[in-house]
């Protein structure tokens, strides 16, 4: 059995703290846990949702990437200026690949960036004319947005623009939807917040706006929740909904838009894939509007099974009956997919380190193909995610909060993983160790994941990755022993 | 001579740009040549030298022209009274924008072009009342002032001030070459004022470098927009702020002061009866109690 007894992983872990001053080893052996399946609460094991240690790297985005590249990004008809100096939107530009259909600049705007490009006037004077202005010429150059956000950068903080204010003024000018974000980059700890303050402003700028709009309801309106739609993972979850009988009357945030979200407090359920990013709405829709929601999982063909069934419980028999026909009906599929590359990927481990969902979401995946998450972590998670991580995971597996650079190479050398999946700061670290690796933010430029579709794409892609021909030539031939070329050179 | 840089520094409404543009008369009245750097988003540093009620800003000027870097040396610096240079940082009206960061890039506009380099004897950089952020902090880092001079009186909370100060000028005394001149104390004829300035000096380990008396002439002259020098030559203040200006010209008493603690301030204060020894039985306790101890 390749994995560790509980005593080896404490023992490595407590190897890998050796290292750090007393004062750091005692704050970052509360983010390190060898995994106890018995535990209901994550809070007994591991502490997590805290500020980074100065000088260790940490892997974390800041409060304007969690509204502006997450939560507000993909809202594809709406423009988001990103208010500030410019680099905070040139440099996370169009990086997330959330899909969309419609005709950039025209009537939607995702991969653009567009900024109030701050200079020291700005500073010394306050934005607030400027950004006036720049909705004003937004307006006058792309009149087919349908309102606009504006995402705060860290100098908006400090410097108090009012842009409540303007986007108040400017929203009754132009009777449209305008969005002041305070997710200044400084605030909070990781982009955790920038997803709850943009889930707040949703609430209280667009909620309060589209009150009394109409709409036609069905009896079998869901949403998607927490899809971002990266490598196309919306549409191939979205088709499984709509062929077991559902409408799907938004997707949250990929491929979405604004009058979708004003449409979602119509919804008979909310469909939360993405617990991090977007619980926050989705219990304010609870309390206020009555909407159930629930959370589901459509990595792997295991999990998706299991989703697709739990949502049609909510349902009639109809959409019971629907999953049930989804389900025979992709059945050969996958099968056909498992029998091709689970001979290739059995006995294979992987250690995860991302955020969001997905350092618990795709064990199931993995495992579908024969392979086993012998350690994983969040970037940004919080007790809660942890919580629904201890069952997933194996017994003693690693389980890492905020992991640090050191350590996450640490534990890989330790561990000796067959495959990591990180983000791109990390691949090409691994890739030099020799070990096969795959950037599971955007799907390595490939994707989608998601639903069956994607589960075809994802055992692939961790097949092409893991038994490429490039990892047999890591070692050069002079170092092989008994190598040919060796011999010929005695 | 080599070029010296002042700024003063003070709690507000204390005087500061008044007591500056007096002495700063003197000094170009004996000769020197001067630049008065006004730090203050008021730009109200500079009108009893230009006539003038405020001169435009650098900060205003550059947000007309697009940027700081369209600007030429000549549009921001005005010459008044006996040829002394004078500017303006200039900020936004209160409630908006970043004042401090003004003032730092208009003390960077003003090196980089070279304002510096002119043939001048003195520099004095006029500051907003307490050094509110980093930016106000700006004319007392590295390579600008070495030279300061806290405005301070008898009262109380000028004297906290002053302090305060003190314990800001420590700060870059380390890192660079900051020191403190001296206090200049404009009266506000409170009892045994100059006694008491002269040993919270001592107690910094600097100077009282001059005690300015109160006058109404300096009010005279301020509503015509003039220095007391300029106003009225003759009158017994024009000779006061001469003679500040030759202390200042004179001074070679530069230190790193040694702040107060709280406890020492408020004993200082108590031993010139400006505070009474606190009473430690009634804190906390209200009205009612107070009424029912009685």
């Amino acid at each position: 059995m390749s994995t560790m007894t509980k005593q080896e992983t404490e023992a490595l872990i407590q190897e890998v703290l050796e290292v750090y001053p007393e004062k750091a080893r005692k704050d970052r052996a509360k983010h390190l846990t060898a995994n106890d399946q018995s535990l209901e609460k994550s809070s007994k094991c591991i502490t997590s949702n805290r500020k980074s240690l100065p000088g260790v790297m940490t892997i974390r985005g800041c409060a304007y990437a969690g509204s502006r590249g997450v939560v507000w990004g993909p809202v594809k008809d709406m423009i988001h200026i990103s208010h500030g100096p410019v680099g905070c939107g040139q440099y996370s530009r169009a990086g997330r690949r959330n899909y969309y259909v419609g005709t950039t600049g025209v009537n939607t705007f995702t991969t653009m960036n567009f900024t109030s490009d701050f200079q020291e006037r700005d500073i010394v004077f306050g934005g607030d004319k400027k950004l006036d202005k720049i909705i004003d010429e937004i307006e006058m150059l792309f009149p087919l947005n349908k309102g606009i956000t504006v995402q705060s950068e860290c100098p908006i903080g400090l410097i108090g623009d009012d842009i409540e204010a303007v986007s108040k003024k400017k929203a009754q000018d132009l009777d449209k939807t305008i969005v002041p974000v305070r997710c200044e980059g400084f605030r909070g700890v990781s982009q955790s917040l920038g997803h709850h303050i943009a889930n707040d402003a949703i609430r209280d700028w667009v909620f309060s706006r589209a009150e009394g709009k109409e709409f036609e309801s069905t009896p079998y309106d869901v949403t998607v929740i927490g899809d971002y739609n990266i490598g196309g993972d919306a549409w191939s979850s979205r088709i499984l909904l709509e062929e077991m009988g559902l409408r799907v009357i938004a997707q949250w945030s990929g491929d979405g838009t604004l009058a979708e979200m004003e449409n979602t407090p119509k919804a008979k359920l909310n469909l939360l894939h993405c617990y991090r990013s977007m619980n926050y709405i989705s219990r304010h829709m609870e309390e206020k509007y009555g909407i159930p929601w629930m959370e589901y999982n459509f990595f792997g063909p295991t999990k998706i099974e299991e989703a697709l069934r739990k949502i049609a419980e909510r349902f009639d028999d109809k959409i019971k009956e629907g999953a049930e026909r989804v389900i025979a009906k992709y059945k050969p599929e996958w099968q056909a997919v498992v029998a091709k590359y689970r001979p290739r990927l059995e006995g294979k481990r992987v250690m995860l380190y991302v955020g969001g969902l997905r350092p618990r979401h795709i064990i199931g995946a993995y495992e579908d193909l024969g392979m086993e998450v012998v350690g994983t972590g969040y970037e940004f998670g919080h007790n809660d995610d942890y919580d629904r991580t201890i069952k997933e995971m194996g017994d003693a597996t690693l389980i890492y909060d905020d992991v640090t650079g050191y350590e996450f190479e640490e534990f890989v050398k330790k561990v000796k993983p067959d495959l990591i999946g990180s983000g791109i700061k990390e691949k090409y670290i691994f890739q030099k160790m020799g070990i096969p690796f795959r950037q599971m933010h955007s799907w390595d430029y490939s994707g989608p994941y998601h639903g069956y579709d994607g589960f075809a794409i994802f055992a692939r892609d961790m097949d092409m990755t893991l038994n490429n021909p490039c990892w047999d030539s890591i070692t050069p031939p002079w170092k092989k022993s008994g190598s040919a070329m060796s011999v010929a050179a005695e | 001579m080599a070029l010296r840089q002042c700024a003063i520094y003070g709690k507000g409404g204390i005087g500061k740009s008044t007591t500056t543009q007096n002495l700063v008369a003197g000094l170009a009245e004996a000769g020197k040549k001067v630049m008065i750097v006004g730090c203050d988003p008021k730009a109200d540093s500079t009108r009893l030298i230009l006539h003038a009620k405020a001169q435009t800003t650098i900060m205003h000027l550059a947000a007309e022209a697009g940027s700081v870097e369209d600007l030429e040396l000549e549009d921001v610096l005005k010459v008044g009274f006996k040829d002394i240079k004078c500017v303006e940082s200039g900020g936004p009206e209160p409630g908006v924008g970043c004042a401090g960061r003004g003032v730092i890039t208009a003390i960077n506009f003003l090196e980089e072009e070279g304002a510096y380099e002119e043939d001048l004897d003195f520099v004095f950089y006029d500051v907003l009342g307490d050094v509110v952020c980093g930016g106000f902090a700006m004319p007392i880092r590295e390579n600008k002032a070495q030279e300061i001079y806290i405005v301070v009186s008898g009262e109380m909370m000028a004297m906290y001030a002053a302090n305060n100060i003190s314990k800001g000028i420590v700060k870059y005394a380390n890192s660079g070459g900051v020191r403190l001149a001296g206090l200049i104390c404009n009266s506000r004829n409170t009892d045994r004022e100059d006694e008491l300035i002269e040993a919270l000096a001592a107690k910094l380990g600097t100077q009282m470098i001059h005690f300015v008396p109160r006058d109404n002439v300096v009010q005279h002259a301020e509503i015509r927009r003039m220095t007391v020098i300029e106003y009225n030559p003759t009158s017994k203040q024009a000779d006061e702020y001469r003679a500040l200006a030759q202390k200042i010209i004179d001074n070679k008493k530069f230190i790193i002061p040694n702040p107060l603690s709280m406890d020492e301030l408020e004993d200082l204060l108590m031993e010139f009866g400006i505070m009474e020894a606190e009473d430690e039985s009634i804190v906390g306790q209200t009205a009612a109690e107070a009424g029912a101890a009685a």
